[in-house]
């Protein structure tokens, strides 16, 4: 077991981390407050590569990996959540599902200009009344001749209208329960295909959240992704490899939280002396930084067995679990340390903490996690 | 057409501490970069090279075997090929030394248009090794360039000195030196670096040693150098100096208190 990473992780760690320095980290705080879609950023990223990180060149990617695009996350995420799910919203929910199932056609039309960041993919299966229960979906799709008819809605859509291209689920049987679920890629203006209500949300404010609404919206028959009826396991499939984005991302809260309470602790004085000084503040940054390097080597496990080709749901649900739970940790701690500088905006640990919540609810909340880990270990 | 750009790996100064006992740089630990005026003309070139057809862009570099680092991150930023000239026998080198090298090498690989080097390297801050290399070659150069165009079969070359600036058009072949207003280097592309920091050989960089180059022996390495180094040292702060606190009002009577003290006024 080798615990260095290549060169090749080292460089793209490298360049990303200036990056994300010297043009991410400066406009955090304002498209937090603003909710603005960093679209200056988005084009930068799709220029050197980063939103087709794990897709194969051939299909317009960058050729990498998944620990590839985990750091990546992870850099992003240290100096704004928003940026590092905008990433991973739009690789492990909007593009992998494609690169999996789709079609030589569907991979040529779709795949290419998601991979180069020409197009950007998000993934609607939340209903109102179909979240963690996922199969009781409502939205419907009705073959008709060389269509299908979508109708319905989804919320809590990451990316909505921010996408052009969404991956969505609907009942073609809904006589067959989570056997009559199929999926469908469909393209932004659609006529039929409209957004509804935007969430104003407590964090990663600049990633925009909706409403997507299907009023007999017709899609040509080919934007069938996989086979009639295999949408639920097209859906898990692609949620156990999203687990491993929203981990880094969890991850990279977590150690941009501790960077910014060290950086602080060394400045702060009371008493005469820098609060870094003190020991029982130094028990917390220890715990915080433990916590944190354990959960960096489960998501990169996690995302090296994805990468080749090993089981890896169980890994992905216990860096997610516990990436989540650190990440809010380590920013409740972070804001604590700060004492009441930390509960205000002149410092961006308040920032982190709010987007630190939604890592234990996105992408199956940490009780699924829980579900997730115990199926594997006692079997269903 | 084809450009040459010579690019060194350098300490990360901004990460460089000193030794204040031998007065020389403590190395350890602190990463490599490509000189960031060589990432100027790196990017310059490869300005040149999506705006015009068939353009060949080569990395050429001396240094030891670490150095490929730094040759693999201009390739992953989009340069065609490069060249390691790496051999025990160069080291040592200054100035007169390095450029006799490199200008031997720019030569073999022959046929160029242009030769960019940045200004400077941060390290050693001389400037020279660009302008021997012209010399060397016999070769027209413009240095502190800030914009570069081509214009028709010449080059447009704007020359940034501190009273004013040159818009130069200049016949090829040409060493051109860079500063760092010429451009905003690009990131090396995702792509790039798994291609070309994976640990697998790659045929797109080739090494060098003293054999494959045609140069004086007696003009290279320590021996060949004429600069010698007596002594470096790290100036001593002579004295400290004072921070007076307080509005600006405040601070200005204070100083006015001192100077008058001090018989100063």
């Amino acid at each position: 077991m080798d615990f260095e990473l290549k060169s090749t992780h080292k460089m793209l760690q490298r360049v990303v981390r200036e990056f994300a320095l010297k043009d991410v980290a400066p406009i955090a705080a304002e498209i937090d407050v603003t909710e603005r879609y960093p679209i200056e950023n988005v084009r930068k990223m799709a220029e050197m590569g980063l939103m087709g990180i794990p897709i194969p060149k051939e299909f317009g990617g960058s050729g990498g990996d998944e620990l590839g695009y985990a750091m990546t996350v992870e850099e992003l995420s240290k100096h704004c959540a928003s940026t590092g799910v905008i990433l991973s919203a739009h690789t492990s929910l909007g593009s992998w599902p494609i690169l999996k199932y789709g079609t030589q056609e569907q991979k040529e039309k779709f795949l290419k200009p998601l991979a180069t960041g020409e197009k950007i993919g998000a993934f609607a299966l939340t209903e109102a009344g179909a979240g963690t229960d996922a199969s009781a979906q409502q939205t419907v799709a009705v073959l008709d001749g060389d269509s299908y008819i979508l109708n319905g809605s989804k919320i809590f859509i990451t990316g909505a209208g921010q996408a052009d291209i969404y991956i969505i689920f609907a009942m073609t049987d809904k006589s067959k329960g989570t056997r009559g679920i199929s999926t469908f890629i469909v393209e932004k203006g659609t006529p039929g295909f409209t957004f509804g209500k935007l969430e104003d949300k407590m964090g990663i404010r600049a990633s925009s959240t909706g409403e997507l609404i299907f009023e007999d919206c017709r899609i040509p028959k080919e934007n069938l992704l996989g086979k009639e009826g295999k949408g639920f396991g097209i859906a898990m499939s692609t949620l156990d490899g999203g687990r491993i984005g929203i981990a880094a991302q969890a991850l990279g809260i977590a150690q941009g939280a501790i960077d910014a309470s060290v950086q602080y602790m060394k400045e702060r004085k009371q008493f005469g002396k820098n609060i870094s000084k003190f020991q029982g503040l130094q028990w917390y940054v220890a715990e915080m930084e433990t916590k944190t390097q354990a959960a960096r080597l489960l998501v990169y496990q996690a995302a090296t067995k994805k990468s080749k080709g090993l089981p890896y749901s169980k890994e992905a649900a216990m860096a997610k679990l516990f990436a989540a739970e650190t990440a809010m940790e380590v920013t409740t701690k972070a804001v604590q340390l700060f004492g009441g500088y930390g509960y205000t905006k002149d410092y961006p640990v308040e920032r982190m903490m709010r987007d630190a919540k939604i890592t234990e609810i996105y992408e199956g909340t940490s009780e699924v996690q829980k579900m997730v880990i115990a199926a594997s270990v006692i079997g269903r | 057409m084809r450009i040459v750009v010579c690019v060194k790996q350098v300490p990360d100064t901004n990460e460089v501490r000193i030794d204040q006992a031998t007065g020389t740089l403590i190395r350890e630990g602190v990463p490599s970069i490509i000189n960031p005026d060589d990432k100027n003309a790196l990017e310059a070139a490869l300005q040149l090279k999506d705006q015009n057809e068939n353009v060949e862009v080569v990395v050429l570099c001396m240094g030891p075997a670490q150095a490929k680092e730094a040759i693999k991150e201009a390739l992953a930023m989009g340069a065609d090929r490069a060249v390691l000239l790496s051999d025990r026998a160069f080291a040592g080198s200054d100035t007169w030394a390095t450029s006799t090298i490199l200008a031997a090498a720019v030569a073999k690989i022959g046929d160029f248009d242009v030769v960019l080097c940045g200004r400077q390297a941060i390290d050693g801050d001389t400037a020279q090794v660009g302008p021997q290399i012209a010399e060397h070659l016999d070769l027209p150069q413009v240095t502190y360039v800030q914009n570069i165009a081509k214009n028709g079969d010449k080059l447009r070359v704007e020359r940034a000195l501190e009273d004013g600036h040159y818009v130069l058009d200049v016949e090829m072949p040409v060493v051109l030196t860079a500063i760092k207003e010429l451009n905003e280097p690009r990131y090396p592309s995702v792509s790039g670096i798994y291609n070309y920091f994976d640990d697998s050989e790659r045929p797109e960089i080739l090494m060098w040693n003293v054999n494959d180059i045609d140069v004086d022996m007696t003009q290279i390495g320590l021996k060949g150098s004429p600069t010698k180094v007596n002594k470096s040292f790290v100036p001593t702060q002579k004295f400290e100096g004072e921070r007076l606190e307080g509005s600006a009002k405040e601070a200005v009577r204070k100083l006015i208190v001192r100077l008058h003290e001090r018989q100063l006024v």
